[in-house]
């Protein structure tokens, strides 16, 4: 398969690449803004298994589109595209600073979104493959602590719901995932003990298996499922109260 | 993430740091620090208890691969799990492997690991070419056996000590298969092992045997001899690591006690009923029995276990190997798995490397406190009158008098030691402290 990947460096795409890249016998497309680490996956995946590893760099801040037309230029027929690019950006900076609202608003959303509407026309126009986006949990119910990282997925998971009915009719997949908490650079400011965290491994793993049963949706790992079930449906008096 | 020993014996909240990247200065939080993989060391050698462990977590690339000579070039953090997966349907496998695929290359330098074929391949550091050695005053050493040849010798068995190993270039060997063809003898006697040893040597690469400790008198030492061969043609298929099971959490008292021992013992040892069995399996089951159980560790209960290997010297190796098997007898107490091996006479690159001509024996003990403590004391007179010695990388308790003995170039290690990078095994080994840093 032609595997594509924005933002290959972030662990949980890094991961899903090296789940491929073991099965030898596929190509990638890696797109990332730290030329360094896109270099140091390319050596990566190589050693792994892939079969062909090509590289552009690619700034969701600065002018990313043209970047996206060289990558489906250099690959016309992509199999699997994944986006994992984004930020996890600082909450209360948004709070005050409307000039990093904006910013966090551009990465995560406005370019995902439009990123999106290309890949989405080129899969649909080739008439197979399937997307996928990473997502959060966050977004399922807002809370203080990161309404604006909440917001700025939850506006793409709603896109991409509709994007998804849209490209079914043509043979296209479109697939959300949804991680809890993952044990990643990221989220190296937590405290992560306990058993709600999960390895990126434990993530791309089940990514792999959602493009195979060709799901819209998931939640990784599963059991996010029900903890959000609960999550959305605690009245607002009592969910208001909850210091999450 | 905890960061703990595969013992859980010392326990203790181990406060951790990740190197962010091979090309990254090593960080001084202000205390010592320690290189730490995957915490596969049973001991004490992988804590740091007044200061921090060095993950090298985020150090986990593949840097190159000769497809024509095998030759693989990685940064410290990657397992060697990862290098079957990546290099063995190409037809390359580990030249030297332990009996858990889940260490990091790092790692496997620093404890300088053996495996079944040490009698023919040596150690893992025989199939090293070079390494880089970050140090805390910023430089990096290049180290092979032409370059820099002292901190190449002195970090090879060197237990993490002489700096951080950030990148590494070993050598694989090719395999036409990735099954290998097996044989299982069930033996009755200690003399039968050194006997079938010494004749699978020269037609067997792999040579190791499963004893039932618990077996007294006559039949002392009686268990199954497994030796083995890479198979000449066949699949070269990794496996998928899918439906491993694993022990979800530890319960609060050891499983592992006289009754469990007994049963295991004796069912293991009569599961087989013939005395020969041949049979072609994949590498996982044959190199890494263990790794099928996830965690497998926790079967030992919140006190968690002690290893206990030590190494025999030739010419007395049968004898020093009775006398400990009989002591154990003796006191009752048995272990879960215990394994035996002949080593060759290759000698080992690193200064203070474990591996040397001999038998070396393993064993594991459910911590019991001041009990278990006492009777590994008593098998520390074997080892020393025999002129062995004990493995560091699974030692969390011998007195630094034995290991100053056995070990007699650990002042070359320590002259050599990175002046911020400390170890709870150096500190009770040597008697430093080493919290200038």
């Amino acid at each position: 398969m032609n595997i594509m990947i924005i933002g290959a460096t972030s662990a949980i795409a890094s991961a899903v690449a090296r789940l491929y890249a073991g099965q030898h016998q596929h190509a990638f497309y890696l797109l990332a803004r730290n030329t360094r680490q896109l270099q140091k996956l390319e050596d990566d995946l190589t050693v792994r298994g892939a079969t062909a590893v090509q590289t552009t760099m690619l700034d969701a801040q600065a002018d990313y589109l043209p970047a996206l037309e060289k990558a489906l230029g250099q690959m016309p027929e992509p199999d699997i595209i994944l986006m994992a690019h984004g930020v996890l950006g600082d909450q209360s900076a948004c709070e005050k600073d409307t000039d990093a609202l904006q910013q966090l608003l551009d990465i995560n959303t406005v370019s995902s979104m439009k990123m999106m509407t290309v890949l989405g026309n080129h899969l649909e126009k080739q008439g197979h493959g399937t997307l996928v986006f990473i997502s959060s949990v966050a977004g399922d119910r807002g809370r203080a602590s990161n309404y604006v990282y909440g917001a700025s997925k939850a506006a793409v998971t709603t896109f991409l719901q509709g994007m998804r009915i849209r490209l079914l009719r043509a043979g296209v997949n479109v697939l959300t995932v949804k991680p809890g908490f993952v044990d990643t650079p990221m989220t190296a400011d937590f405290e992560k003990s306990g058993p709600l965290w999960a390895s990126p491994e434990t993530i791309a793993a089940g990514i792999s298996k959602a493009i195979t049963k060709r799901r819209g949706m998931v939640y990784l790992p599963w059991f996010w499922r029900y903890i959000m079930l609960i999550i959305i449906h605690i009245p607002g008096k009592i969910f208001n109260k909850l210091n999450l | 993430m905890a960061f703990q020993s595969w013992g859980g014996y010392p326990y203790g909240e181990q406060q951790g740091l990740f190197l962010p990247g091979r090309e990254a200065a090593l960080p001084t939080p202000g205390k010592s620090v320690l290189p730490f993989g995957r915490g596969r060391s049973y001991g004490d050698s992988c804590l740091n208890h007044e200061g921090f462990v060095l993950s090298s977590k985020r150090l986990d690339h593949f840097i190159s691969f000769d497809e024509k000579t095998g030759l693989l070039q990685c940064e410290a953090g990657v397992t060697l799990a990862d290098i079957i997966r990546a290099c063995l349907p190409r037809g390359w496998f580990l030249p030297v492997t332990p009996g858990t695929q889940y260490v990091t290359v790092a790692g496997a330098i620093a404890n300088d690991v053996h495996g079944k074929n040490h009698h023919r391949m040596g150690s893992f550091a025989h199939h090293l070419e070079s390494f880089e050695l970050l140090r805390s005053d910023g430089s990096r050493l290049f180290c092979s056996e032409q370059e820099n040849s002292d901190w190449f010798a002195a970090t090879i068995g060197g237990l993490g000590l002489t700096g951080f190993i950030t990148r590494a270039t070993i050598s694989l060997r090719p395999v036409a298969s990735s099954q290998i063809n097996s044989e299982s003898i069930k033996y009755r006697t200690l003399s039968d092992f050194f006997e079938l040893s010494q004749q699978s040597a020269d037609d067997y690469e792999y040579t190791v045997a499963w004893l039932d400790c618990l077996a007294g008198g006559e039949q002392l030492g009686r268990g199954h001899f497994i030796r083995g061969n890479h198979a000449r043609s066949g699949p070269l298929t990794v496996a998928s690591g899918q439906q491993k099971k694993s022990i979800p959490f530890t319960p609060p008292l050891s499983l592992v006690n006289k009754l469990s021992l007994k049963a295991f013992n004796t069912l293991y040892y009569h599961r087989q009923r013939q005395y020969l069995q041949q049979s072609q399996c994949g590498y996982e089951p044959f190199f890494y029995p263990l790794d099928g159980v996830l965690n497998w560790n926790r079967i030992y209960g919140r006190k968690g276990f002690l290893q206990y290997q030590c190494v025999i010297p030739q010419a007395v190796a049968e004898d020093g190997v009775r006398e400990i098997l009989q002591r154990i007898s003796k006191a009752g107490l048995g272990s879960f798995l215990v394994v035996l091996k002949m080593m060759g006479d290759i000698r080992s690159r690193g200064l203070l490397s474990f591996a040397g001509e001999g038998a070396t024996l393993a064993m594991d003990f459910p911590m019991q406190g001041a009990k278990t403590l006492d009777f590994l004391t008593r098998l520390d007179e074997v080892v020393s009158q025999a002129g062995g010695r004990l493995y560091p990388a699974k030692d969390a308790r011998m007195p630094a008098e034995l290991f100053q003995q056995t070990y007699p170039a650990w002042q070359q290690l320590e002259s050599k030691r990175d002046p911020a990078i400390m170890s709870d095994f150096w500190r009770r080994v040597t008697g430093i402290n080493g919290e200038s840093a």
